[in-house]
């Protein structure tokens, strides 16, 4: 029978929240073809995340915990991951989206001979042949795809299947004893973080994002940072705004960068390109602030107003903290 | 050195893109097609390289007789030369795709591999993951900075959290993100150079590939559409609507 494996992602020794909706999707999988899912946690000294994925109903957690697997290289998780789900006897495996499934996947399919779907948002019926919806051209088309092949591989956009709750006791954690050869052409050489005390972009329930017509660093900063933080917001940003240096790239919302669908989004001063609206346009409440009435961000606003951003904002964090402190 | 950089024909990235009335596909009439922006990014990429350290920059497409106008604008941005393998759209996934590209990487022979991080028209992000892995090489996605040295490549991606840097052994594959560099615009006498650059044609058969595909579209939808909202006057409105009708504060 087969099986669904979820490659779990660990960052900051933490299993990362983002890894609930895979398993979402894993439960889902594994209901339609009769079978069962289980986690797969690797890296060195993972204990705790395997821990943490333990309360989610899989079968088991298996862990490869190896000192050759101290930082993320493609091409050696790739033979690991996919000679765990052999050993494990999984046809499916999935992830959810983010850089490191994005990098990985592709590689596990290749190992394993399976087609791979990326970005799927739904799975289509109940009995095989199993379809699934992908967007395609940042999001103005949705696919229907089949797998042909008898195994696949998954990654899952996160906006899409909701975060698993804890299923009430323990899976069963389960070293497996895979041997890792680190990839000797390949060396990681550093890793420069963005520091930031916000919520992460992918798990905030509130985003306040700010585009070109912010101007500047300190006009960014200045206008989002107290919304920001009268609202517990994270901050996303379009390309513009990323590419002149304002904002980091980890905080790009967009068609290449990241998909977001938080229960309050609110857009600052951008103009709601295509390729911006493929990253949140699905948001449950979508707010625009823009100075230009034709901004075509209104046209997926639920509430637009047009109005200068630095008069706007500062006016309304001062409502906010009235509305909140009353 | 010797570099391989991909070519793809893709739809205008900022056209608006809708279905034909049976859902069979997208509407193309009228329709503009460019070079996928990511390729541009690892064509500049490859060219500069070439620039700096010597050698050649080959250019290579997947595609009807249509992409070889992409092709061409890739030879007038500075390849050398250009590969067509002629297959169309609805014959490959991705699977196919890094498998052809895999022999003509192995029939080339060069020290990196050059691709863009994602094709705009289809988003799936899997090429060139795929085609390493086919040739059991190392990677480097999502790219904003390339530097080699010696037999090696340093390369920053940009990744969750911040910028990541690994040192690859070459031959290697390299996906290309926007921020690498701004691609260079051809210039009249390099479009008019381009026209008489070579241009291979291939098959998928010439390269002993076999098209099958592990993965088929079986259909397309629209997305659903947002209901248009409401326009609000005043800053306490919009706190009033959030408060008590969206119930989001
Ligand atoms: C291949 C490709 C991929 C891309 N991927 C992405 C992506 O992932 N994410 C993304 O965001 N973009 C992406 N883009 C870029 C996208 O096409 C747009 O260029 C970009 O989103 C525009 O950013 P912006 O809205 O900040 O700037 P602009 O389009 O310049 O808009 C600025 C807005 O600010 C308003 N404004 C100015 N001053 C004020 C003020 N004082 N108060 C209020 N409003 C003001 C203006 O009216 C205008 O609407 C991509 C492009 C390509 C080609
Ligand atoms: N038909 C094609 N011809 C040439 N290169 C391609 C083709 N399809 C995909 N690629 C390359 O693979 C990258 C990733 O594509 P994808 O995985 O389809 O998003 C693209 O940016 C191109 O560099």
């Amino acid at each position: 029978m087969a099986d669904v494996l979820v490659v779990a992602e660990v960052a900051q020794g933490r299993l990362r929240k983002t890894t609930l909706s895979a398993i979402t999707f894993a439960r889902q999988l594994a209901s339609r073809i009769g079978g069962g899912f289980s986690v797969l946690v690797l890296g060195k000294g993972v204990s705790g995340p395997a821990q943490e994925a333990a309360a989610f109903g899989a079968k088991a957690v298996h862990v490869v915990d190896a000192p050759a697997l101290e930082h993320y290289i493609a091409s050696t998780w790739a033979a690991v991951v996919a000679e765990a789900a052999t050993r494990v006897g999984a046809d499916f495996v999935a992830a959810t989206s983010s850089t490191f499934a994005r990098d990985l996947l592709p590689r596990v399919a290749a190992r394993m001979n399976a087609g791979m779907v990326s970005e799927v948002t739904a799975i289509v019926g109940d009995a095989p042949p199993l379809r699934f919806k992908r967007p395609m051209w940042a999001g103005n088309v949705i696919a229907t795809v089949e797998v042909k092949t008898p195994k696949a591989v998954f990654s899952v956009r996160g906006a899409e299947f909701d975060a698993a709750a804890a299923a009430g006791g323990a899976s069963p954690v389960q070293a497996l004893a895979i041997p890792v050869t680190a990839d000797p052409k390949v060396r990681y050489a550093g890793f420069a973080a963005t520091i930031s005390e916000r919520p992460d972009l992918t798990e905030a329930s509130v985003i306040v994002s700010g585009g070109r017509g912010l101007r500047d660093k300190q006009g960014f900063e200045g206008v989002l940072n107290p919304l920001a933080d009268a609202l517990h917001a994270a901050i996303g940003a379009t390309r513009a705004v990323v590419d002149a240096g304002i904002a980091p790239n980890d905080l790009q919302i967009g068609q290449t960068g990241k998909v977001v669908a938080p229960n309050l989004y609110i857009g600052v001063a951008l103009s709601g390109a295509i390729q911006h609206l493929a990253g949140m346009k699905n948001s449950k409440v979508i707010v625009a602030i823009n100075k230009d009435p034709e901004a075509p961000i209104f046209s997926v606003a639920d509430y637009g107003l047009v109005a200068d951003a630095f008069k706007a904002v500062p006016e309304l964090v001062e409502e906010i903290r009235k509305v909140r402190g009353a | 050195m010797k570099i391989l950089v991909t070519a793809k024909r893709v739809t205008d990235p900022d056209a608006k893109i809708r279905l034909k009335p049976d859902g069979s596909g997208i509407e193309t009439a009228g329709l503009e097609y460019k070079l996928n922006p990511f390729c541009e990014n690892a064509l500049e990429a490859a060219i500069s390289l070439v620039e700096a350290h010597g050698g050649e920059a080959v250019a290579v497409t997947l595609g009807d007789d249509a992409a070889v106008q992409n092709l061409r604008t890739a030879l007038a941005m500075g390849a050398a030369r250009g590969i067509q393998v002629k297959v169309t759209d609805a014959e490959l996934d991705s699977d196919l795709t890094a498998r052809i590209l895999a022999r003509v990487f192995e029939a080339e022979k060069p020290d990196l591999f050059l691709l863009g991080k994602q094709a705009v028209d289809g988003d799936s992000n899997q090429v060139g993951q795929l085609v390493a892995e086919v040739l059991g090489l190392p990677q480097a996605c999502f790219a904003s900075k390339i530097q080699v040295t010696d037999g090696k490549v340093l390369v920053t991606r940009e990744v969750d959290g911040g910028l990541e840097t690994l040192e690859l052994t070459l031959p290697a594959v390299i996906t290309a993100d926007l921020r690498l560099n701004q691609p260079r615009l051809p210039k009249l006498p390099d479009i008019l150079k381009a026209k008489r650059k070579e241009v291979k044609t291939l098959t998928p058969a010439d390269l002993g590939v076999e098209a099958t595909r592990k993965v088929e579209t079986v259909s397309y939808e629209a997305p659903p559409q947002r209901a248009g909202g409401v326009r609000v006057k005043t800053v306490q409105e919009l706190v009033e609507k959030l408060k008590n009708e969206a119930k989001v504060l």
